[in-house]
């Protein structure tokens, strides 16, 4: 084997990835080369670090260099001074206290990874997710080999158990348990599932996952077929990430060659292999009935429960179905012992979860933090806060089945029963966060129209109801809403809410009930004062010109598409609101400030 | 943006489109079978089998629909209920190029909505359309998980980063 005396790893997930970082990866080589130092400098394209903001990603060990935001033409400089010369190319170095202390010590020291945890996470960016060795090298398949060798079945549910893991993908309902059920069902049949159908909009964790470490869902897919009883698994993702089902694909045959899936596995005489399933684009695919009908090649349309789909589930068959991120986490419970997960996060939230940062925040990413953090700590500390110097207003957890968390809660702990208690939901992940110019009614609407169109329309509540909660809400946007509405908007979010059949139902008024909870003013001078807090809502808009700052440089008038500005030069215009069709255009338009928006 | 009504009026649609294009090449046909013959002893794979096929084909017709109904001794409703339950899949020709603006929430509250106006003025086309010289299919996408780099645009496999209404002139231009 080749000895190394350094490792450039380029970040590979989708984010550098459209950030151009398959050119870097081609620039170092062609650089390496022309100095002859391709046998000692290893180029790895890696999984997502997380900093996708500054992307693309390149860390230089073993210094542990992290640069950010490298162009392809950074990469001369970066072979010739660091890998060549030895000396670090400050300009290119991450910001922050890396840039300060003048020596590029451990990511670790920087605000944004300083209070993560990386367990689901700890391979992502660290190795090489298209090559097997070095996942072994990193402990990988050790627990498969612990469980198969060393524990009975039964230990392993006892193992899961008492590490107190629960499921990743929004429910939270104990791991343990769910594999205990299925367990028990006496049929030589039984499969092993795993929900690839990131569907939430704004959570991007799963992909992350998979095409940054795929091998740790394999492993951990095997020890709960292991632990069950099944022989067979599938694992069910989203055809719109690419490169997740590549490296999925990849990863699943280097385990065959290896022995780690397929027939008598480590000699042991135990049979496990793997298939994926492309989804097709169904948001309610996510939802566990429906994921099952969509991989036995049907619509996906969920069905009521019981049976449990422990007991009955893909093809009537017992079967257990986990998220990613949850079996992310299986292996580091096995290899670590269950009170080294226990020990972190809150006393009914165990372990770390990670969270998919995005909307008006400046480190926008992926990060992975010990339950029980405030979300003041993951907003202010490891996200750096609201850019451009706007206020934060609130933040949005669990996508289209969660709520919003207002300023006034900036504390609250980020742990299932916390988020529960403020009104929102923990969720696949997802943490938009949201400024003084977003409008929370609109907010609402946006997740109204998603889950509109996302309705599978088996059931009534759901397929009209949401239907009918949308117009409501679109009533009061469009300004001819009123205080009647608002009530009976409350209405019919619970009754949608109790009586619909599935998860996607149960939940889809939350993100409405939330708002009216914690933003209950904004629909009120929606409805009453006729107006747009956050100057978001079209038809509520005016635009204005104020007289004293309008030079009458006429620039604005030009520039509007209908002609509703007039004025003489060098005097104040007016805007003929009648006219006015609020596209915005004369004031971005204007240089003097002199157009408001009220 | 509405999908559900756009689905209702699908099966119309697909009655039309289907009687209307003459058939392809049989080596297309005959790829599709393949596929078929590939996963003919695996249960439930007709969702696999409709990806192929739409890869090999570009899109689902009537025809196509019928083919693998027959091959898989499956009824034609129900290939047809599986297709139209699903967005991934088209039963209208597509442009050489697909474009989606993705609608995700961290898009959405970074702007979002401002590169799909911005295109469906500039396409001439409505979202869910084909333009005109064949070239861009135009779709809105539910998140596709690239939200560190908000708004995003995705062009067939490649994802376009923090896209404004200026910037996706200029990458278009490229196509």
């Amino acid at each position: 084997m080749n000895i190394v005396r350094s490792h450039v790893l380029v970040c590979g997930g989708t984010g550098c990835t459209s950030s151009n970082s398959p050119e870097i990866i081609k620039q170092f080589n062609k650089e390496l080369d022309k100095r002859g130092l391709s046998d000692e400098v290893k180029v790895i394209q890696t999984g997502c670090f997380g900093l996708c903001a500054l992307g693309p990603i390149v860390i230089v060990y073993p210094e542990g260099s992290f640069y950010s935001m490298v162009k392809p033409e950074d990469v001369e400089e970066i072979v010739e001074e660091h890998i060549l010369k030895g000396r670090i190319v400050k300009r290119l170095l991450y910001e922050g206290d890396l840039k300060e202390a003048k020596v590029a010590t451990s990511l670790n020291d920087t605000n944004f990874y300083k209070k993560q945890k990386r367990i689901a996470l700890r391979n992502c960016g660290v190795i090489d997710p298209e090559n097997i060795d070095e996942y072994i090298a990193n402990d990988g398949y050790q627990a498969l080999a612990k469980v198969l060798t060393q524990m009975t079945p039964e230990e392993v549910i006892d193992t899961i158990t008492a590490s107190g893991l629960r499921g990743r993908g929004g429910a939270g309902f104990p791991t343990g348990r769910k594999w205990a059920f299925a367990a028990k069902e006496d049929n030589p049949v039984k499969y092993v599932c795993c929900n690839a159908d990131e569907g939430d909009p704004g959570a991007f964790m799963d992909r992350s996952l998979l095409e940054g470490d795929p091998h740790s869902i394999i492993e951990a897919m095997a020890i709960a077929g292991y632990a069950i009883g099944a022989h067979q698994g599938y694992v069910y993702v989203r055809a719109e990430y690419p490169i997740a089902v590549k490296r999925l694909q990849i990863a699943i045959r280097q385990a065959r060659e290896y022995g780690f899936l397929g027939e008598d596995i480590f000699g042991t005489g135990f049979n496990f292999d793997l298939d994926v399933r492309l989804g097709a684009g169904a948001f309610v695919c996510g939802e566990e009935t429906a994921l099952m009908r969509s991989i036995e090649g049907h619509r996906g349309e969920p069905r009521p429960r019981p049976p449990f789909p422990a007991v009955k589930g893909l093809f009537d068959k017992p079967t257990i179905l986990n998220n990613v991120e949850t079996y992310a986490n299986v292996p580091w419970i096995i290899n670590n012992g269950p009170e080294a997960f226990a020990s972190i996060g809150t006393e009914k939230s165990k372990g770390t979860k990670v969270f998919a940062l995005g909307g008006k925040i400046t480190n926008t990413g992926l990060v992975e933090i010990p339950m029980g953090t405030t979300l003041r700590e993951v907003i202010e500390e490891i996200g750096g806060g609201v850019p451009n110097g706007k206020k934060f207003k609130a933040a949005q957890t669990g996508g289209p089945s969660g709520g919003c968390i207002p300023e006034s809660l900036i504390d609250t702990p980020m742990d299932f029963e916390s988020l529960a208690a403020v009104g929102s939901i923990m969720g696949s992940g997802g943490l938009i966060v949201m400024d003084e110019d977003n409008c929370m009614v609109d907010i609402a609407k946006f997740f109204l129209q998603f889950t509109v169109d996302e309705s599978c329309g088996k059931c009534t509540p759901c397929r009209i109801g949401m239907r009918r909660l949308l117009e409501l809400v679109d009533k009061i946007t469009s300004g001819n809403g009123t205080l009647e509405d608002i009530e009976l908007t409350e209405q019919l979010c619970y009754h949608i809410k109790e009586n619909s059949l599935c998860g996607l139902g149960q939940t889809a008024p939350n993100p409405v009930l939330s708002t009216l909870q914690h933003f209950r003013d904004e629909y009120i001078a929606h409805v009453v004062d006729k107006r747009c807090p956050a100057g978001v809502c079209k038809n509520l808009l005016r635009y204005q010109i104020l007289a004293e700052k309008c030079i009458g440089c006429t620039s604005c008038a030009r520039v509007c598409p209908v002609g509703a500005i007039s004025g003489e030069v060098k005097k104040p215009h007016t805007i003929d609101t009648s006219k006015c069709i609020k596209c915005g255009a004369c004031m971005e338009k204007c240089k003097f400030g002199a157009i408001v928006k009220n | 943006m509405n999908r559900t009504q756009v689905r209702s009026g699908k099966s119309t649609d697909k009655a039309r489109s289907g009687s209307r294009i003459s058939p392809q090449p049989e080596e297309k046909f005959s790829e599709i079978k393949k596929v078929i013959e590939k996963y003919a002893d695996r249960e439930g794979c007709l969702i696999q089998v409709l990806h192929e096929a739409q890869q090999i084909y570009g899109y689902l017709p009537m025809e196509v629909q019928q083919f693998i109904a027959r091959s898989l001794d499956l009824p034609l409703s129900e290939v047809a209920g599986v297709l139209s339950f699903y967005s991934f899949f088209s039963v209208k020709p597509r442009g050489q190029h697909t474009i989606r603006v993705c609608l995700g929430t961290a898009c959405y509250v970074r702007g979002g909505k401002k590169i799909v106006d911005h295109l469906c003025e500039s396409l001439n086309v409505g979202v869910g359309d084909t333009t005109e010289d064949g070239k861009f299919t135009f779709e809105i996408a539910r998140c596709i998980g690239a939200c560190g780099l908000a708004p995003a645009v995705m062009i067939d496999d490649t994802v376009y980063k923090q896209v404004t209404p200026a910037k996706i002139d200029a990458i278009l231009s490229r196509y």
